[in-house]
């Protein structure tokens, strides 16, 4: 079998890994421009700050994939033709295939306002997005960052880090408002004040003003202001990346189209990670998932539907995680940014410091737990995931609420403050906390 | 990779910084003019202005640096300055620390008179302080030990500043501060006051490897009462507590929270940690050096009780030179030329890593007979190589993270700077219980591919 996976992401190398593994005998091929090796693009931004070098950002050491036996072709794939199995390369030279992963990831979204190929003007994706920055933003004064999501809070930090001011045009009324509920986002915002960035809610981009050398000089809101700024951040959302699979017989729509095992239109074609769109989604689930983990899960799956073992895909309870400067966010499950009907949530907050928990649970007895927020707290994933899959009655999951607390040793203990909260606000189901965490964590919890 | 990335220039230091780091370069020059300077009088004032100076401008330049801004990971810019990526001023701080050692070992004695050769002129200004803390004036030693202790207090306090966010972090910094201050200088230098031996209570056989020779123990034994203790102690602490401690809590119960080593590549090595090299070479590297060098400490121990116990008659004074050179290369050349002088360039753990007896005793232990282990979080791993980056002892912590594995290494001193650095929350030092210890997260699949085969 010669497997040949077009993108060296997290899905495709999680793909060539899992293949390894089930097929030791099996010849890998994966095809890459961008970069030679494997990186990790969710740590883009720690080499522009100044926190790690290039090559530190390489998942693994340059060995790993000659010792593997997974060889690495440095060109982009310009055709795919499924009648011969062929794929066509830029260096001129032509790759056959057995069976074809297609994991060519997202590009970042325009939306076509004026102005937007100028110099100085981009979103953050990729490598050459990193190199872009680099190349355009020493010795500026101000950066415009458009787009109120995880991309763009990262890019308001990668300015702040040198000392560059960055200016944020946030859509809605708050940060994030389509994941956050607002005591959520205004902890966030407490961090754009803390760090002095200046966030413009309830703003968008209508157009981006250019110099004579077609070089950013301005940008003009929705609301007719007019700012001033030498660099423009794009972070509105990023699209499937379709290049490769519009110039073959492969259907798309947004995204390539898969059904549950991750299988193209064309036989010994695969889609998975950013670039994929799931036909059905399963309850609950999007079509289109552009995160790290699922990246990573999407890939392990589709590498046991290529070796023969036809495998659906199950995202499973739901998970994710950000930092906004310095502030740790994770969510596990259900945690809708509004009033959801039959959904309750309870929120605590720290009356000082910025932490804070919130507990969605079923407003119909047992009041089953469906999902967490935390932030400025670590919550263990193995114990949140298995309350929600045993739909936990929210008492008990208080009572034992230290099981799930994942905060290093000496760290303050917010249980005791978490469950008078809860007793005051459900006083019909009253808590008695049962299980603490421990100064020196000798009970682990998994 | 394939694009190189043109270092962009650093966003400017504010005139504040400048002026404490003005100040810190001041007090650099008043030790040299100490250094040159005949007249004792000029010299003490030279020499203390020299201490207050650097005192002063370090802590108020980690204060600008680190405790005025909002708490949080400070990590900006780390590989792009000169002084903390292997940059010219590295290398000339490394060359100058370099130096320092090697005058303080082979060219700073005592020649009989009191006079200690090149750092004369600044061994002679502590004489009053030596006087009233030991009994005895100054020498090459004390100064060093003051330097030291000065060293781990100033950046300690700069490391207060910067990892104030973790509790962990400042308990840890706040116990290595305490343990070289205490019992790695003022205890032994009260202990020589009232005439006792000069006993430090935080180090031991085999880091400390005469505590257990023959003529070690035999001089203390003569001294009586606390001579008796101090034999116990030693023993006690290197025979019973050692596995006992790390059992519960590994080893940075020594390595990370009480060794002077230790304390000096946490508090001074803080901005060079994330030099260590994290590739599969080093890691190998190790394994060859720091195993042999225990086994050679123990053998010598060993032959030295052999003659001991045979009166001289078994081996000679095999024991006896092989004590000397070992003292020489490992003692003097790698643990304080190398293992300090390089800081800048190779780390702030290198014999900790390379080369010390004790890590390796506490590795064995913490790998085979221990609780510890450094658990992941489910999938939340993000593979951004924050986590291996801050890993002063070089291992590739994103390695087990990725694959949802926790982390358990002989090296792993237990400084909690890769939990504290990922952004996802994803890593925490735990102690135990045994039961399931290497079992990886059923949240991601491990691959079982080679990393180190």
């Amino acid at each position: 079998m010669h497997l040949v996976i077009i993108g060296n992401g997290i899905t495709g190398v999680t793909c060539a890994l899992t293949v390894r593994r089930l097929r030791p005998e099996a010849r890998i091929t994966l095809v890459s421009a961008e970069s030679a090796h494997h990186y990790s693009r969710t740590a883009l931004m720690y080499v522009y700050m100044g926190h790690l070098r290039l090559q530190d950002i390489k998942p693994y050491e340059d060995w790993f994939w000659a010792e593997n036996r997974l060889a690495l072709v440095h060109a982009t794939a310009t055709a795919l033709n499924t009648a011969e199995n062929l794929i066509v390369l830029d260096n001129g030279t032509t790759l056959a295939y057995n069976q074809l992963l297609l994991a060519t990831g997202s590009k970042s979204k325009l939306h076509g306002w004026p102005g937007q190929h100028l110099a100085g003007v981009q979103g953050l994706y990729s490598l050459p997005d990193l190199e872009a920055m680099t190349r355009d933003t020493p010795g500026i004064a101000r950066g415009v960052v458009v787009g109120g999501g995880l991309i763009g809070v990262e890019l308001a930090e990668m300015l702040h880090s040198r000392g560059i001011e960055p200016v944020m045009l946030v859509r809605d009324g708050r940060y994030w408002a389509s994941v956050l509920p607002p005591e959520e986002a205004n902890l966030v915002d407490r961090q754009f004040q803390e760090n002095r960035v200046e966030v413009r809610y309830q703003t968008e981009l209508r157009e981006i003003l250019g110099d004579a050398q077609g070089r950013v000089r301005a940008v003009v809101t929705t609301k007719g202001e007019e700012i001033a700024c030498q660099w423009v951040g794009l972070a509105t959302g990023v699209a499937p990346n379709l290049t490769l699979a519009k110039t073959s017989a492969v259907e798309t729509d947004r995204g390539i189209l898969v059904d549950n095992c991750l299988r193209t239109s064309v036989a010994n074609v695969y889609a998975a990670g950013d670039c994929a769109q799931h036909r059905r989604p399963a309850a609950g689930e999007v079509p289109i998932e552009q995160l790290w983990y699922t990246g990573r899960m999407q890939g392990e799956t589709v590498a046991h539907t290529i070796c023969g073992q036809p495998t659906a895909y199950r995202r499973g309870v739901w998970f994710n995680s950000a930092k906004f400067f310095n502030l740790e966010y994770q969510t596990y499950g259900q945690a809708p940014a509004g009033a959801t009907p039959g959904l309750e949530s309870f929120y605590w907050e720290h009356p000082a410091a910025s932490v804070a928990l919130r507990i969605y649970f079923h407003a119909a007895t047992p009041h089953a737990v469906v999902g967490f927020n935390a932030l400025g707290l670590r919550l263990r994933q193995a114990v949140c995931e298995q309350w929600i899959r045993q739909q936990a009655p929210v008492a008990t999951v208080l009572a034992q609420l230290g099981a799930a607390n994942f905060d290093p040793e000496f760290f303050p203990q917010h249980e005791a403050a978490i469950v008078a909260a809860f007793n005051r606000q459900f006083p019909q189901q009253p808590v008695v906390l049962k299980r603490r965490k421990g100064l020196f964590s000798l009970r682990n919890e998994a | 990779m394939t694009p190189t990335l043109a270092t962009p220039p650093l966003p400017d230091t504010s005139a504040a910084e400048k002026l404490t780091l003005a100040v810190v370069a001041g007090g650099l020059l008043a030790l040299l003019l100490a250094l040159a300077d005949a007249d004792p009088s000029r010299q003490r004032l030279w020499f203390w202005a020299a201490l207050g100076l650097v005192s002063g401008g370090a802590l108020a330049w980690s204060w600008l640096k680190f405790g005025s801004r909002p708490a949080g990971v400070q990590h900006d810019n780390l590989w792009l300055r000169a002084s903390t990526s292997r940059g010219a001023v590295a290398w000339v701080t490394g060359l100058v620390l370099t130096g320092f050692y090697v005058v303080l070992y082979w060219f700073s004695g005592d020649d009989g008179h009191g006079h200690f050769g090149v750092l004369n002129n600044l061994v002679h200004p502590l004489d009053g302080f030596s006087q009233a803390l030991r009994g005895r004036p100054a020498d090459q030693w004390f100064l060093y030990g003051t330097f030291y202790t000065l060293a781990v207090l100033l950046m300690g306090g700069r490391a207060l500043w910067k990892y104030r966010h973790s509790r962990y972090q400042v308990i840890r910094t706040a116990s290595v501060m305490f343990f070289q201050l205490g019992f790695a200088f003022l205890i032994p230098g009260i202990l020589q006051f009232f005439q006792q031996p000069e006993f430090y209570f935080s180090y031991f056989w085999p880091l400390k490897y005469d505590y257990l020779f023959p003529s070690t123990v035999t001089s203390l034994l003569k001294n009586g009462g606390l001579g008796v203790f101090m034999v116990f102690w030693g023993a006690v602490m290197s025979l019973v507590a050692t596995p006992v401690l790390t059992y519960f809590f590994g080893k940075r119960w020594y390595c990370s929270w009480v060794c002077g080593c230790g304390g000096l590549a946490e508090t001074a090595g803080d901005p060079y940690r994330h030099l260590s090299d994290k590739s599969r070479a080093a890691w190998r590297w190790e394994v060859r050096l720091i195993y042999p060098i225990l086994g050679l400490i123990v053998a010598i121990t060993a032959l030295l009780w052999v003659h001991f116990a045979t009166g001289g008659t078994l081996l000679g004074e095999a024991g006896t030179v092989a004590a000397k050179w070992y003292g020489f290369a490992i003692g003097s050349v790698f643990s304080g030329v190398i293992g300090v002088g390089f800081y800048p360039i190779l780390g702030s753990r290198v014999w900790c890593r390379f080369g010390c007896p004790m890590a390796a005793y506490l590795g064995m232990l913490q790998k085979h007979f221990s609780r510890f282990r450094i658990s992941t979080n489910g999938g939340q791993c993000i593979s951004c190589g924050n986590c291996s980056n801050v890993c002063e002892m070089g291992i590739d912590v994103q390695q087990y993270a990725q694959r949802g594995a926790p982390i358990i290494r002989a090296s792993c001193v237990g400084c909690g700077l890769c939990s504290t650095a990922c952004p996802r929350g994803v890593l925490n030092l735990e102690n135990g219980p045994r039961e399931g210890r290497y079992q990886a997260s059923p949240l991601i699949h491990a691959d079982s591919l080679r990393i180190l085969s």
